[in-house]
């Protein structure tokens, strides 16, 4: 032990204590629950097929054999085979990547945006607040999927269209959460404390505010990554997304639909990996908001503590 | 104390708030004087207007409110009149503030000294291991016990009064002139209000920092303050050296505000509390704002707002009776 606390990394251990501890007690406070440990599971599976998924596919997902059309699952094509005879499997393995760059893409550019604006609208307030608020509020009233099929047909079908289409609709809920938070948060005597130094505005929000209501916007954002997959996948569905022969999700449900039921097996595994995909970013969003809050993680602590001194 | 050497004079200032029940006149024609080094005490009623004042001073009166008009002259400069970014060098580090709850004073996502060394970094080009290290001695100033350990503490692991003392170390990071004092003891344990108090009275004292506490508690101001300034709605009514004030109160205000203060020396006497309440400052009474409750009202009262009258040795006071 000695070694290690005198170098570098057992000194910056040492100064890091609460904060190391918080980040422990929050990870207790997660794998705690059965339903976040799924959602994580679930998630970091969806992550691992999306990084890893077109090197361990068995066969190319584009690759045509007539020979082998429509084929129920079997050991040499798990999931079985499509109208053209591609790999099931490869394809939904490929797919998953999609989504993950729908997700992640469509989700960089809200997020901040959304963040941004709802931290300007929230600490000025006034004019600023008024006109921001109403732009956001326009937005907020277009019927996201309706507003997403408009800019599809105008921009014309495609990947990119669909994560602008949903990128456009997105942002104006991450405004009105972060407006919402940065109200109360800006009412506590730290701000003003902060004022009262000479701190300057910037630094305020971006050191006081922004990580005193970043935590409901990860919650968010981790359940919203399962919703735009969903709504990805529904935009293709209908056809204005990705196009053929891209493998997407959305898409190879679309495609098996006309082989329904006899065919079941080219529905069945895209929507369930749908479908988990989403269900895991949910679960993990719930079980995030639990393990963010402060309140829980020391009843936690209390607890462990009991359970050492018995 | 008083070598007639003004560091801060408030002439005329009227702090208005908007609100939609109508326009709340929180600050009316206020005029004071505080001299440099000294320990001058605002007191008065909850809602007197006694941190309105103070913030006004520092430009930071929340919205609806706005300060109408008037002119705070600090060092020989109108506040008023700096645009906001000269008067953003001056807040923290020529005139700072300690504020009433340290318990929410401080951002709780952070470690006391990240708070301390904050405030020196916006102010001042140091490196960031010499603001460590400033924030370190202030920790010793404070008086906080074991002050490298305390450095890395976040507030959730500080007592009350420890806070209090970070958030004092916070104010005094730039040796600023002026150190004005938000009731620094109200939301403490009455142990702990003693030490704080002592403290602030040991650094001004040390430093010759000129302290302005706002306070209701008479006992601190007696235990405290050089002068005195009573306020009510939104005026001040009286001004004067604390013995002076305590043993010859002229205003009738000030006269009820020391007979309700428990004694311990005279047995078996009921507190006198000053009948009625508060004016509504939408819609103030005519005259002198207190005549409402005065027992000496006279009909003058109802109509003429007193003006200021210098009783000598610096004793102001706003009152028809001395007219």
């Amino acid at each position: 032990m000695k070694p290690l606390q005198s170098s570098r990394i057992g000194q910056y251990l040492e100064r890091n204590r609460a904060k190391i501890e918080e980040w422990k007690l929050t990870l207790k406070v997660l794998l705690r629950s059965p339903s976040a440990v799924c959602g994580l599971v679930l998630v970091l599976l969806f992550l691992f097929m999306a990084v890893f998924g077109p090197y361990i596919s068995p066969s190319d997902p584009y690759k045509i054999d007539f020979a082998k059309r429509l084929r129920p699952p079997s050991s040499g094509n798990p999931f079985g085979t499509d109208e053209y005879g591609r790999d099931l499997l490869s394809r939904v393995l490929h797919g998953a990547r999609v989504s993950l760059i729908v997700g992640i893409v469509t989700l960089a550019i809200c997020v901040p945006v959304g963040v941004v604006l709802g931290l300007i609208a929230g600490y000025f307030g006034g004019v600023v607040d008024e006109v921001i608020m109403r732009v956001t509020d326009i937005f907020l009233a277009f019927p996201a999927l309706v507003l997403a099929m408009a800019l599809s047909v105008a921009m014309g079908s495609g990947l990119m269209t669909v994560m602008i289409a949903l990128a456009v609709v997105w942002w104006p809920a991450y405004v009105r959460i972060t407006r919402g938070q940065v109200l109360s948060v800006r009412e506590n005597l730290f701000i003003e404390a902060a004022k009262a130094m000479g701190i300057s505005d910037f630094w305020i929000i971006a050191r006081h505010i922004l990580p005193n209501v970043l935590s409901p916007i990860i919650v968010i954002a981790t359940m919203d990554m399962g919703a735009v997959i969903l709504t990805a996948a529904a935009l293709s569905f209908i056809g204005l997304g990705a196009q053929p022969p891209t493998p997407e999700w959305g898409r190879l449900v679309a495609d098996g639909q006309p082989y329904f039921p006899e065919c079941w097996w080219y529905v069945f595994f895209p929507g369930i990996a749908i479908f988990l995909t989403v269900l895991g970013f949910n679960l993990l969003g719930d079980g995030i908001r639990d393990a963010l809050d402060p309140k829980i993680r020391r009843r936690l602590e209390f607890k462990s503590a009991e359970g050492e001194s018995q | 104390m008083r070598g007639g050497d003004e560091i801060l004079r408030i002439e005329g200032l009227c702090v208005y708030f908007y609100t939609y029940a109508g326009v709340v006149r929180a600050v009316e024609d206020l005029n004071l004087t505080i001299y440099r080094g000294e320990t001058f005490a605002l007191v008065g009623e909850t809602g007197c207007g006694k941190s309105v004042t103070m913030r006004a001073v520092l430009r930071l009166v929340p919205p609806p409110g706005r300060i109408v008009k008037g002119r705070i002259i600090f060092d020989g400069v109108d506040l008023l009149k700096l645009p906001e970014k000269e008067m953003r060098k001056i807040r923290g580090s020529k005139i700072s503030m300690v504020f009433q709850d340290p318990n929410t004073a401080l951002d709780p996502l952070y470690t006391a000294g990240y708070q301390t060394t904050e405030t020196i970094l916006a102010h001042r080009k140091v490196s960031k291991k010499s603001a460590w290290q400033r924030a370190l001695e202030l920790f010793k100033v404070v008086e906080i016990p074991e002050p490298k350990r305390r450095l890395r503490a976040y507030p959730h692991e500080l007592s009350g009064g420890m806070k209090q003392r970070v958030v004092t170390s916070i104010a005094l990071s730039l040796n600023p002139k002026l150190l004005i004092a938000d009731e620094p003891t109200t939301a403490l344990d009455v142990t702990i209000q003693a030490q704080i108090l002592e403290l602030l009275r040991d650094l001004q004292r040390k430093y010759g920092v000129t302290l302005v506490m706002i306070t209701h508690n008479m006992g601190v101001v007696a235990d405290m303050a050089d002068r005195v300034a009573v306020m009510y709605a939104g005026s001040v009514v009286e001004v004067a050296d604390v013995y002076e004030l305590f043993g010859n109160p002229l205003h009738p205000y000030t006269k009820g505000l020391l007979r309700a203060i428990p004694s311990l020396t005279s047995r078996n006497e009921r507190l006198q509390s000053i009948p009625g309440t508060v004016p509504n400052m939408i819609r103030p009474p005519p005259g002198c704002k207190f005549h409402p409750r005065c027992e000496y009202a006279m009909d003058v009262c109802k109509r003429e707002r007193p003006r200021m009258i210098d009783m000598g040795k610096g004793h102001l006071v706003a009152c028809h009776l001395y007219s």
